[in-house]
């Protein structure tokens, strides 16, 4: 078994015991990105010379016994949105195509700080806006199970990545599902922290009251080393939570007897793919096989949760890419003058969805139509918070699947972009309402494709979701299968 | 219709995005199926309903204003699409 196929744990172990050297496991990652990632394309941009170095470094400090952080020496990688001091950062858009962010991301600082190697930034849907990574400007990423399937979005490239093992481990962000529908999609664990956990700070905008930084992992273990390094108060960040960080990866052993489990019916319905409702059952049974009490929770307005979603979504989004005017940094097509200049540059240099999205939430905002849509949207917003406060008054943790559908094909949904944000009508109330959720392995549908479940947790109490996330793991066998990469 | 191509051209404006004639009139069609699904939200009664602020409690942390980055000019404008020294370079803005 190749050095790459590792978990943060797993390697970790092996460095601290000097069984083996940062140096060859980043060589390790880097070899196997030479032979799949050609099929694959989870990456944008590869930083081989300077993760070599930092690899040297750890493998220094290692040396002399100097660290105790369980990411020193472990290659990750790191969604095209992380702003990266002198690695270029594009976010998968034409006009951020050459831009070489000047300073760090607070997760990224973070990360350094505890010796991480970084293997290069990861494919996503332009601006984070897709369900599949074919709105990247450059390439679609395509599933490790299945080549002709997506990865899932908008971190398909860091699922895809982590999945195909061309990394260790990755972070990614989710605004509406964007580490937990490519998770499932991927067969990996994808965690999306309670808003306000981890810092924003140079991640790069799309949806601010939503967007949240996580990691994707080969297992919970990892999930929970990774959140335990990035997650904290950050004095750049004003909506980040000055709450203490628990230790996330001591908890992990504790059993679920007596937790209460929610399940609602109202995310089991016609029209999802049936075998993903029987692998979520039968994961919900594990679970009270181990003394977990399940309990029938409501939350009746789930059904209103796209609309909202696409309209506060987009309302910000054309707010936090009016920044994108092609004067300081990005993308300038030439033009006669300044208004000319700004609409030419933009048309040029955002793609179809991210267009759309700045349409319809410049609609959402513009004198007339602001009370009728994003004041409305506000308010049901609020509805759907109350459903999850009721709810989590019955219930400790909530289950459901991630998404309807396991993997779709490429190209299936990409013409119909009201179909493709229904592939996300399981993870967005969760951004909508602000609460922390994970997605893990639960199962294979009939074509060979991973089916994923989600944990949903009350604010800040990431905890107890890792533990459920832990125990159902350790019950199954499903995170330690591996897709066999075809030929392409 | 829920919107027409005039309104389209005036979000466009609104949005300093120029598109094509093609783009125009497939944004016109695309956006009138996805705000007719968004019209189910006119089936609640929100009357009595606050919209949401906040999803957690916000954290109003008092800080000396003092500097705390370094001036690094050069840094910030290795990105400029244009400059002239030490100034960004920019289309005339008056005649």
């Amino acid at each position: 078994m190749s050095l790459a196929a590792l978990t943060i744990h797993q390697a970790g172990e092996k460095l601290r015991r000097r069984e083996i050297t940062s140096v060859e496991l980043t060589a390790a990652v880097f070899q196997r990105i030479d032979q799949t990632d050609d099929r694959i394309r989870a990456y944008i941009t590869l930083a081989k010379e300077a993760a070599l170095e930092q690899a040297r470094r750890a493998d220094q400090q290692l040396m002399r016994n100097e660290m105790a952080s369980p990411l020193l020496g472990i290659p990750l990688a790191l969604k095209d949105n992380f702003l990266t001091r002198g690695l270029r950062t594009t976010c998968a858009s034409k006009i951020l195509g050459d831009f070489i962010p000047p300073y760090d991301a607070t997760t990224v600082q973070k990360l350094r700080h505890a010796g991480a190697v970084f293997s290069g930034k990861t494919n996503l849907d332009e601006f984070a806006m897709g369900s599949s990574a074919e709105n990247s400007a450059f390439f679609p990423t395509r599933n490790p199970w299945n080549l002709q399937r997506i990865p899932g979005g908008s971190s398909g490239g860091s699922a895809a990545a982590v999945a195909a093992d061309e990394c260790i481990a990755a972070l990614g962000t989710d605004t509406g599902g964007s580490i937990r529908q490519p998770a499932a999609c991927c067969g990996v664990v994808g965690l999306k922290p309670t808003y306000g956990r981890v810092s924003r700070y140079g991640i790069i905008a799309f949806a601010s009251s939503m967007d949240q930084v996580g990691p994707l992992t080969k297992d919970v273990r990892d999930a929970a080393l990774l959140l335990e390094a990035i997650a904290g108060h950050d004095p750049a960040d004003s909506t980040s939570a000055s709450r203490p960080v628990p230790k996330y990866s001591e908890v992990l052993n504790r059993e679920v007897k007596g937790l209460r489990v929610g399940v609602p019916k109202e995310y089991f319905v016609p029209g999802m793919q049936p075998l993903v409702a029987k692998a979520t059952r039968d994961a919900i049974r594990s679970l009270a096989n181990q003394g977990a009490q399940i309990e029938d929770v409501g939350l009746p307005y789930t059904e209103y949760a796209v609309a909202v979603y696409y309209i506060v979504a987009t309302a910000e989004a054309s707010s936090n890419l009016a920044r994108y005017d092609g004067m300081r940094y990005g993308y300038r097509a030439k033009a006669n003058d300044l208004n000319e200049t700004y609409r030419i540059s933009r048309d040029e240099g955002f793609g179809a969805e991210v267009k759309r999205r700045i349409m319809l939430g410049t609609y959402a905002l513009s004198a007339g139509y602001y009370d009728a849509y994003y004041l409305k949207a506000q308010k049901v917003r609020t509805l759907i918070k109350r459903d999850f406060d009721e709810a989590f008054k019955r219930c400790d943790v909530i289950v459901t699947p991630t998404a309807p559908t396991t993997a779709f094909k490429l190209g299936e949904k990409i013409q119909d972009p009201l179909q493709m944000y229904l592939s996300d009508i399981y993870t967005i109330s969760i951004n909508l309402a602000g609460l922390p959720a994970l997605s893990l392995p639960c199962g294979f549908d009939g074509d060979g494709l991973p089916i994923g479940m989600q944990i949903i947790g009350k604010p800040f109490d990431e905890a107890t979701i890792l533990r459920v996330a832990h125990a159902y793991e350790q019950a199954t066998e499903w995170h330690m299968k591996k897709p066999r990469i075809e030929d392409g | 219709m829920k919107i027409t191509a005039a309104e389209v051209e005036r979000v466009a404006l609104l949005a300093r995005l120029q598109l094509t004639a093609e783009e125009k009139s497939q944004l016109t069609l695309q956006l009138d199926a996805i705000l007719e699904y968004m019209d189910k939200l006119n089936q609640l009664d929100t009357v009595e309903v606050g919209p949401f602020t906040h999803a957690t409690e916000p954290s109003f942390a008092l800080r000396a204003d003092v500097v705390t980055n370094r001036p690094d000019p050069e840094a910030l404008l290795a990105n400029a699409p244009d400059r002239d020294g030490t100034f960004f370079k920019v289309p005339k803005i008056l005649e």
